[in-house]
């Protein structure tokens, strides 16, 4: 149980929202499950659904509206290269294919060991430090700005080798 | 001349609270909660002649005094979902000079009466939710926020709440349907949201940079603020310059600098001093001004000015494109963003981003033919005009702009 596993974090986030806004709560407990597995499981959504009185099918409709969610298992950490009009302008597009080629992975697939996802996300708020992306994974969400792909294949070591993002 | 805004440019460390006291730092809003009535802190506001900084350029004094006073309790939102393609001035603001944002957010609050505000982050500044946490604390810690204010009846605390990664979170209304715990979906307006907004009640949604000009307006006064930029468009705006200029970044100017100070003084000009081809001065929803003759980037970037090149200044997200730049490849890319970030709600735009999408990749893909460029332009002119908010007028502007003034970029990459 969610309430159970974190009960500080839950408290902390039900005091947010007045009593009538209860739902609101909903956004923040997601991202609190999604924490371990790095997606959100049915056992998670009905215990979220007891805490905001949402039933399941409704937090599935939240799931699936927004992108940072996950209802499946995928890489532990997912690479989120932006490649937008702003960062394609700047060479995003050429430096997703040469990270692909150097993953051995296309955009949407999984490394065989399970660690990196490499995605194509819409606009992040960085145009001015392509080629960027974020990572998300277990430590949350981090931006990783001017990059290369030499850069990206060291960073992608490191979380290879467990070290983790670097706050 | 010294930022206003980008105030951290010349003051290292104004992210530290004690450097931002030092520098003047929450005054104002002492000075507005104990020394002032809410509505006299509006009427300094609506004098300064502030227009929100989000996009649409609504008198911010004016948005402020139309708060419902016969319905309460009252909330203000600082709409930090910072996500149209090309924009990146917000996470500046908040990570550099947080204070600054915060204060104005405050002394917005009290303005209104409200005593909770949120912020509302985009899922993506996940780090910079965690920091301004700390900046909230600090500032709860130092009295600044929470019960009986300084002494007096006002009370007031602020929340940072993360969005989940959706582009239409940024239209007002998504964004309180969201903060609600809901989809994303824009409302049915009026009501306006400062008659029913967050939870249906009266509530006041802003932009960063909105309310970081709010403390320099309190502490130096209505006429010092439109003394800059033009009499339309007073005072400072951040303009963020991306694309293919050697020198990308935020640049503060006045409201009516040039496109050429911006894209030449400041932004080191264009990379391989290529040719301007086309600007796009508010992000990927913008109409594509033509740059076909240089006196174009002499025109004064104002929201009134902008508007006689057929075009809107926006959010100041100024794209500039090039002449490596074939036009059916940049708007594949931007109605392929506009069609993943749908909400879905109204059929035009659902369905007519889906459609505009399938013709782009046809034509870019070079399978297009003549009939095609006529059709994507057809289906983009029945999105206009026909949805709940703007999301599909601007999935329509790039399309529609860039076939009817760069008609040729198209009918080199089609067939007969």
């Amino acid at each position: 149980m969610l309430s159970e596993k974190y009960p500080k974090e839950v408290k902390q986030i039900l005091s947010k929202y007045p009593p009538e806004g209860k739902r609101s709560a909903v956004m923040p407990l997601l991202f609190l499950a999604q924490r371990e597995e790095g997606y959100i499981t049915k056992s998670a959504m009905q215990d979220i659904g007891g805490l905001v009185d949402m039933t399941e099918t409704d937090i599935a409709a939240i799931i699936g509206f927004y992108t940072l969610y996950h209802d499946m298992q995928e890489g532990k950490y997912r690479i989120q290269v932006c490649t937008d009009l702003p960062c394609a302008l700047r060479g995003a597009e050429k430096f997703m294919d040469e990270l692909c080629g150097s993953l051995g992975v296309k955009v949407g697939e999984t490394t065989p060991d399970g660690v990196i996802t490499l995605e194509a996300v819409t606009c992040l708020a960085a145009c001015d430090k392509a080629p960027m992306f974020q990572t998300q994974g277990p430590e949350g969400i981090k931006y990783h700005e001017n990059m290369t792909v030499d850069k990206t294949m060291e960073l992608i070591a490191a979380l290879k080798n467990g070290v983790g993002e670097v706050k | 001349m010294a930022h206003i805004l980008l105030r951290h440019r010349e003051i290292p460390d104004l992210n530290q609270i004690d450097v931002y006291k030092k520098n003047g730092g929450l005054e104002p809003f002492k000075n507005a909660v104990t020394k002032m009535k809410p509505n006299e802190v509006t009427d300094v506001v609506k004098n300064s002649g502030l227009r929100g900084r989000g996009g649409a350029g609504f008198p911010t004094g004016m948005k402020w005094s139309f708060i419902d006073n016969k319905n309460w309790p009252h909330y203000i939102v600082a709409n930090a979902d910072e996500s149209e393609p090309g924009t990146f001035k917000d996470r500046e603001i908040m990570e550099s000079n947080p204070f600054q944002f915060l204060e104005g957010l405050m002394i917005a609050s009290y303005a209104v009466g409200a005593n909770a505000s949120y912020v509302y982050l985009r899922g993506e500044f996940w780090q910079l939710g965690a920091f301004l946490d700390e900046k909230i604390a600090e500032l709860e810690a130092e009295g600044y926020l929470g019960e009986k204010l300084f002494g007096t009846e006002y009370s007031l605390k602020l929340y940072t709440h993360l969005g989940a990664g959706a582009y239409i979170c940024g239209e007002e209304t998504a964004l309180l349907e969201s903060l609600e715990g809901k989809r994303g979906q824009p409302r049915n307006r009026p009501p306006f949201p400062p008659a029913v907004g967050l939870y249906g009640k009266p509530t006041i949604i802003n932009n960063v940079e909105t309310f970081t000009n709010v403390p320099m307006i309190m502490a130096n006064g209505a006429d010092w603020y439109k003394a800059m930029g033009t009499a339309d468009s007073p005072g400072v705006k951040i303009f963020s310059l991306s694309g293919r200029v050697k020198k990308p970044g935020n640049y503060e100017l006045p409201l009516g600098a040039t496109f050429r100070e911006l894209i030449y003084t400041h932004g080191g000009g264009v990379i391989d001093d290529a040719k301007v081809k086309a600007i796009m001065p508010a992000g990927a929803s913008s109409s594509l001004i033509v740059v076909d003759d240089e006196k174009v980037l002499d025109t004064p970037m104002d929201y009134a000015t902008v508007r006689t090149l057929k075009a809107e200044l926006g959010s100041a997200s100024v794209i500039i494109i090039d002449d490596t730049v074939s036009l059916d490849w940049l708007i594949n890319k931007t109605v392929h963003f506009f069609k993943h970030e749908s909400c879905g709600k109204c059929t035009p735009c659902r369905e007519g981003t889906y459609w505009m999408s399938n013709i782009t990749e046809r034509i870019h893909g070079g399978h297009g033919t003549k009939a095609d460029v006529d059709l994507l332009l057809n289906v983009a002119k029945q999105i206009q005009g026909k949805c709940l908010c703007a999301l599909g007028d601007f999935s329509t502007m790039a399309v529609v702009t860039s076939i009817e003034r760069f008609r040729q970029d198209f009918d080199k990459v089609v067939q007969a």
